[in-house]
């Protein structure tokens, strides 16, 4: 491999290099320093006259002299099984004080599309143990299902009580956690990995962790090792892979550092324009595969920049993915946990995982009727406090209770509360007996005997 | 004609030394992958590129094929899934196994498979472009063998059998050799000999479409909404159950689960209409998002060329495209990294000219040979933050004349499809006011605006209710809510996934419209009479309506609760 000494420029994460021979797009690149330590880098712009690389570990310490060296091919990751129970750094590397990995395979951290006809729809409910999540916005295999939350919100308690209680009903298949930490606190580090290591789930987990001093720009690639190594464990293993990316918006802002850097056209509010598409390749990175017995599903993280869920960042990582989990601060501030506003979240592909033989034939009917009622019972709030509960009328009353037992009895559980499917729905019924049974529209009158509270009495 | 690649940034990559023309097909590197010249500047072209561009290096060769980007037209289309540029999504599962790899390429039309070919001209026959010289069963839709609209002359020789799409079909006097497949350049509007003004509705089985909204076979229309407000299942409703011949749904740059979704759907389900399966009349075309966005920003143009195509047999082509904004999307990260001058929001300064180039490809038509045919354009737009003000859905508000206003307020409290009633509108009505005459009822119109004015007077005393309470109100206000209520719950909420009530005929939404006006007038007869509301409103029969929609035997129903209802009103009229 030539080694080149014709750095021409080095400009934030970003170093130009000239003369050379031709370079492919997308190469991986190695910088030598002075004092013997490598960095590397990936082409982000090659012609004949100059080469643009961006430098992962940051430019620090780089100057003209540096030898740069172009390896021919993309970033890859060595993969084995051995990867269980291994904490990584954001690029790749032993932080664990273990071996290297001795590669299996070697493969392209970008991945590749996967063709929609090739894909499995997903349909297998994912229990959660979280009320408000198997009821009301059911997990399913290979879904991509994100945490829309904000800055001092217990979202991490709720991903690391997802990652420790998922489970498919009556299936014993192999499963794994993927975490990778874009940007976190040492300290947000150190609670993951002791709960990893409290609940014993470390053996079954890989780690990635690029942590908040870390180079911005390594960023960019820690999501893309974490869903290769979760590719791999799942279609090469068999293994049900539960992805954990958090936090993304520390992914999104390095994205538009790099943007700035390289002086492109700014998009909404100075994230790159082709901000949409880059996050697709990476949350779609999820699904079943026809044939194959191994799935990805994945559990972003993003905190909504001032609680703003029209802020580019949650608002085009929703137009991916399939619905949205929102962390509410005004359910926070009221003691409930998990704090999760169910109005604004969804389950995109809630109505395939549930119904008969999958959880219970009541199940759209319950999570429907109850969404209405909390609806409503919610507005009427506002006007409570404008004409004062006597103003109402007696229906009226009954919607506000029911929001308000609703929040109490359905949304609050303990943090290691792991409710089954029947409980969830229980609480559910248990709470629509209060309302008049005339006003449960959206439930059948067959349902209604077989399972309302009322009716299983006599 | 050969070059050498000079620059790759990404998807853009500077070509040197090859003669090109605007929009010519190029093939890049020594992979060969498919590119097409959005540029040129001396000796340099620019070039998107439709595949991944990782590892290709300057100095590699390219090649211009001089052709512009063109899909093949002919039997096979249907039941067809294509990627963004026509390649077929099950022949690339073959070759190169469950992800998509770069450089394979595919033709779009079957080249083995034979079709049964029965001309319907003979020799000395003079044809022009557009003329049908023969037809070929294709699924239970026959499919109309065409004169390209660029050839005419006179049939030499013409022979029926069984042929597969390359070979010649006929032969014309000038030694012009006519195949089943045509070839057209998917930017290019394919001709027509003149458009039509549109004047039936596009039935879609969706009531607050059909019922409040409709759109004219012909027409355009636009769905934005913010994301989780619904704009695919409508989008999938409307492909499902629309009442046309051929369907073609584009998924531009969305979620593979969703295509994986339709894909596995849409073989299952059974046309209304016809009872064979839907995928039989559909043509597909899933660029999701992780695939490459070149072939995003030509997924929307070969999907209205093959519309297109099976209008000018003289069908009626429905085409759905989700989304219009990721294929703006497209355009402005191409227009980027061309580092061209932004318009808004960093958009190309061209979008709007693009977007309606687009929709005026829609239309009801007399083709080259005489016949009517409609392209219908429904385009989903997804708003950055659900704010209408943006460019895509301003741009796109220009030119559609019917517009599905999405509300996450509704979808949030689950009421669909939520299609915001008092800010969707469609300037079709009066165009269509004829047909619903004819085909529905005279006193449609009377319902319709009946209803849409009760749906306005519910927001305008909303407002009121808001600061005081319902119980304030006067009586006959209180029983304008109700109604409003009735509308909204039974008439206007649609549940895409219940087996009856997903798809609902014209006949049955006017009954229940009715049905519901009925009640609105016994009521308010009865209130004037000096009836109590509470007995008015707590009649068994309102609340039995709200189930009818649910059943099968659905007139049966209806006309019992029906008589119920003339019995309860009695009952209270003989209490006063």
């Amino acid at each position: 491999m030539k080694e080149y000494k014709t750095i021409n420029e080095i400009s934030g994460p970003l170093i130009f290099v000239e003369k050379t021979e031709p370079v492919g797009y997308n190469e991986l690149v190695y910088i030598k320093l002075g004092d013997g330590t490598t960095k590397r880098g990936q082409v982000l712009d090659t012609s004949k006259d100059i080469v643009v690389v961006q430098v992962f570990e940051g430019t620090g310490g780089l100057d003209l002299q540096c030898g740069v060296r172009f390896t021919g091919e993309t970033i890859k990751l060595p993969v084995s099984i051995d990867l269980l129970g291994r904490i990584l750094s954001g690029s790749g590397d032993p932080l664990d004080g273990g071996p290297r990995i001795v590669p299996e395979d070697r493969l392209d951290i970008n991945g590749a599309a996967m063709n929609p006809y090739a894909r499995e729809p997903p349909a297998e409910f994912i229990q959660t143990g979280i009320s408000t999540i198997d009821g009301m916005n059911t997990l399913v295999r290979g879904q991509k299902l994100p945490i829309f939350s904000g800055s001092g919100l217990p979202h991490n308690e709720i991903a690391l009580q997802i990652a420790r209680q998922a489970k498919v009903l009556g299936s014993e298949e192999a499963f794994a956690v993927v975490f990778a930490g874009m940007g976190i606190t040492n300290e947000e580090a150190q609670s993951f990995m002791r709960d990893f290591e409290r609940t014993g789930a470390l053996e079954r987990a890989v780690i990635f962790l690029n942590l908040a001093d870390d180079p911005a720009v390594e960023r960019l690639i820690t999501p893309r090792l974490a869903l290769t190594a979760a590719e791999y464990l799942a279609y090469e293993h068999d293994m049900h892979v539960l992805v954990v990316l958090t936090d993304m918006t520390n992914y999104a802002e390095a994205l538009r550092q790099m943007g700035a850097a390289r002086e492109e056209v700014p998009g909404r509010r100075g994230y790159p324009g082709y901000m949409y598409t880059d996050l697709s390749m990476i949350y779609e990175r999820a699904g079943v595969i026809k044939g194959r017995k191994g799935s990805v599903t994945q559990f972003p993280i993003l905190s909504m920049p001032g609680d703003d869920i029209t802020h580019p960042i949650p608002d085009l990582s929703g137009y991916i993915t399939e619905g949205q989990i929102v962390v509410s601060r005004e359910l926070h501030r009221k003691g409930i946990y998990p704090p999760i506003n169910v109005l604004p979240s969804l389950s995109r592909l809630m109505n395939s995982g549930i119904g008969e033989g999958r959880t219970r034939e009541d199940h759209k009917a319950v999570s429907d009727q109850m969404y209405a009622g909390y609806a409503e019972g919610n507005d009427l709030r506002g006007l409570v406090a404008i004409v004062g509960k006597d103003a109402l009328s007696e229906r009226d009353r009954k919607l506000l209770e029911f929001a308000d037992m609703f929040e109490d009895q359905f949304v609050r559980q303990g943090k290691d509360e792991d409710r089954s499917i029947e409980t969830t729905l229980e609480i559910g019924w248990s709470l629509l007996a209060e309302l008049p049974e005339a006003q449960l529209t959206r439930i059948d009158n067959e349902m209604i005997n077989k399972y309302h509270p009322a009716h299983r009495a006599k | 004609m050969k070059g050498t690649v000079y620059r790759i940034a990404g998807p853009v990559v500077t070509v040197i030394d090859v003669p090109t023309k605007m929009y010519d097909v190029v093939k890049v590197g020594k992979e060969g992958l498919m590119g097409e010249v959005i540029g040129i500047e001396g000796a340099k072209s620019t070039v998107q590129v439709y595949e991944d561009t990782s590892g290709i290096a300057p100095g590699e060769p390219v090649e211009n094929t001089s052709m512009s980007l063109s899909v093949e037209l002919g039997p096979g289309l249907l039941t067809s899934v294509y990627d963004g540029i026509q390649r077929p999504l099950p022949v690339l599962l073959e070759k190169m196994g469950d992800f998509i790899e770069r450089g394979v390429t595919a033709p779009g039309l079957n080249r083995e498979k034979k079709w049964e070919f029965k001309p319907t001209v003979t020799k000395g026959t003079k044809v022009a472009g557009g003329d049908i010289i023969g037809t070929v069963q294709e699924t239970h839709i026959e499919h109309k063998i065409m004169v390209p609209p660029t050839v005419s002359g006179v049939i030499d020789e013409i022979e029926s059998g069984s042929f597969t799409v390359t070979a010649c079909v006929c032969k014309l006097t000038d030694g012009t050799e006519l195949t089943l497949m045509q070839k057209w350049p998917v930017r290019k509007p394919r001709p027509v000999r003149k458009k039509l003004m549109p004047d039936t509705p596009l039935i879609t089985g969706q009531r607050i479409l059909d019922g409040l909204f409709p759109v004219a076979k012909g027409g355009t229309a636009a769905i934005p909404g913010p994301f989780g407000s619904g704009k695919t299942v409508t989008q999938q409703q409307l492909a499902k159950w629309s009442d046309t011949e051929v369907v073609i749904y584009i998924g531009c740059g969305e979620r593979g689960n969703e295509m994986a979704d339709v894909l596995n759907e849409f073989p299952e389900l059974d046309d209304p209409k016809t009872g064979k399966p839907l995928m039989e009349r559909t043509v597909l075309i899933a660029n999701t998002s992780n695939m490459p966005v070149a072939a995003r920003e030509a997924s929307v143009y070969t999907g209205i060329t093959i519309a297109e195509y099976f209008r000018d047999m003289g069908y009626d082509v429905s085409l759905m495209a989700d989304s219009t904004s990721r294929w703006a999307e497209a355009m402005r990260e191409i227009s980027s990294r061309l580092e061209e001058m932004p318009g808004e929001e960093g958009y190309p300064a061209y979008l709007a000219a693009r977007l309606s180039e687009f929709y005026e490809r829609a239309g009801s038509v007399e083709t080259l040979s005489g016949v009517n045919g409609s392209v219908t354009v429904i385009g989903a737009v997804s708003p950055p933050g659900g704010d209408f003000s943006e460019p895509v859905t301003q741009n796109t508000l220009r030119i559609v004349k019917v517009f599905w206003a999405l509300d996450s307020k509704l979808s949030q409290r689950r009421h669909f499809p939520s299609i915001n009633w008092l800010e969707s509108y469609s300037l079709y009505t009066d165009a269509l006011a004829d047909w619903y005459n004819e085909h529905v009822s005279p006193d449609w119109p009377i319902l319709r605006s009946d209803a849409m004015e009760i749906l306005q007077k519910e927001s305008e005393l909303q407002e009121i209710v808001q600061l005081v309470g319902s119980d304030a109100l006067p009586e006959d206000q209180q029983l304008t809510l109700e109604v409003a209520r009735m509308i909204r719950e039974y008439f206007l909420q649609q549940n895409a996934y219940h087996d009856v009530d997903t798809f609902c005929e014209m006949d049955k939404q006017y009954k229940l419209m009715k049905a519901i006006m009925k009640y609105s007038d016994l009521a308010n007869t009865a209130l004037e009479g000096g009836a109590e509301l509470e007995d008015i409103t707590s009649v068994k029969s309102k609340d039995d309506l709200s189930k009818v929609k649910f059943e099968k035997e659905f007139d049966e129903k209806l006309n019992t609760v029906l008589s119920a209802m003339d019995k309860e009103f009695d009952a209270i009229r003989g209490a006063v």
